[in-house]
């Protein structure tokens, strides 16, 4: 193999690497924050002790799905996971795009996390008191679920974009760094991470989901890239330039009717 | 079941089907032409700009 080739492919590798993680790290923090601000409600409502199990017992089970899933996918030939996983990313990754983009263009509202934990406390305060296996059923099954709702995506995300990298653990790694940031700042503030930028965030996970998608996608296709892995970049920049320009028109015909 | 199956397929395929069906097609025919002499890879870019424009021009419509 030519020395320049090698290089060449360390270096989008180095590449798909630093996006994998990125795109792990950034959904995972979006979806921490939302989960978090459902456990903040009902702990601080109703108490941690429950609270803490139902999203300890939502945190394995996640653990278990891509422990499980994992090995799993790696079996599958490259050319067949690229195909399907990507389609999967692609499909996944534009619903993130499009409702980033219609909350950045104001055709949808922004998620207020002060809105959601007011929300969250004042049904916790007032749901009856139900104990079972000495747990206050209530707070356990409403963190548990919502730690495992929001997770899910995360999952979804170190699955597919993982696997077809080769590198699910390294998206784990990303993800569960977000985790810990977003947990940490939580028990510092003792309140809703509202001032997280999250359909900015949002907006990324949806345009990297988006151009990996349509990548790996093509690829599994049968399409050879003009450029090779550089085109890549090209896939990038377009997803991004269409994406900003959905937003500019939108928020002008947003204006135009209001 | 039925719960089941609508849980996963608002997950991935979410508010607009028509988005995933617009894909599926687009990969078919990526499928098809790559088998051909005629280059295959604008069709997904393509594609993807397509579907998400008409996919936020219906919501922008109120339709």
């Amino acid at each position: 193999m030519p020395r320049a080739f090698r290089r060449r492919d360390r270096g989008a590798l180095l590449l798909t690497d630093v996006f994998l993680v990125l795109s792990a790290f950034l959904a995972s923090a979006v979806e921490t924050v939302e989960a978090l601000t459902i456990v903040l409600a009902m702990g601080l409502t109703r108490g941690w002790r429950s609270t803490l199990a139902g999203a300890g017992a939502a945190a394995l089970a996640l653990a278990a799905i891509v422990a499980a899933l994992g090995p799993a996918l790696t079996v599958i030939p490259i050319a067949s996971l690229r195909l399907v996983v990507g389609g999967l990313l692609l499909v996944f990754g534009l619903q993130w795009l499009r409702k980033a983009i219609l909350r950045a263009s104001g055709w949808r509202a922004l998620r207020d996390e002060h809105a959601v934990f007011a929300r969250e406390r004042a049904e916790a305060a007032n749901a009856p008191h139900v104990e079972r296996a000495g747990l206050d059923w209530y707070s356990f099954t409403i963190s548990f679920k919502g730690v495992l709702l929001e997770g899910l995506e995360v999952a979804f995300i170190v699955l597919t974009f993982g696997s077809t990298q080769g590198s699910i653990p390294l998206a784990a790694l990303g993800a569960g760094a977000a985790v810990v940031l977003v947990v940490l700042a939580g028990i510092l503030v003792r309140e809703p991470l509202g001032r997280v930028p999250e359909n900015t965030l949002a907006f990324a996970v949806g345009v990297m989901l988006t151009t990996f998608g349509t990548f790996w996608g093509a690829e599994g296709a049968g399409v050879n890239w003009p450029g090779g892995d550089a085109a890549l970049l090209g896939v990038l920049a377009f997803v991004i330039l269409i994406s900003l320009g959905f937003v500019t028109t939108l928020r002008r015909r947003k204006l135009a009717v209001a | 079941m039925k719960r089941f199956a609508k849980f996963w397929w608002d997950f991935v395929v979410g508010d607009d089907w028509r988005v995933a069906a617009g894909i599926v097609l687009a990969f078919g025919l990526t499928a098809l032409l790559a088998t051909t002499s005629v280059p295959a890879w604008w069709v997904l870019p393509l594609a993807v700009a397509t579907v998400l424009w008409l996919s936020l021009n219906r919501v922008a419509r109120g339709r």
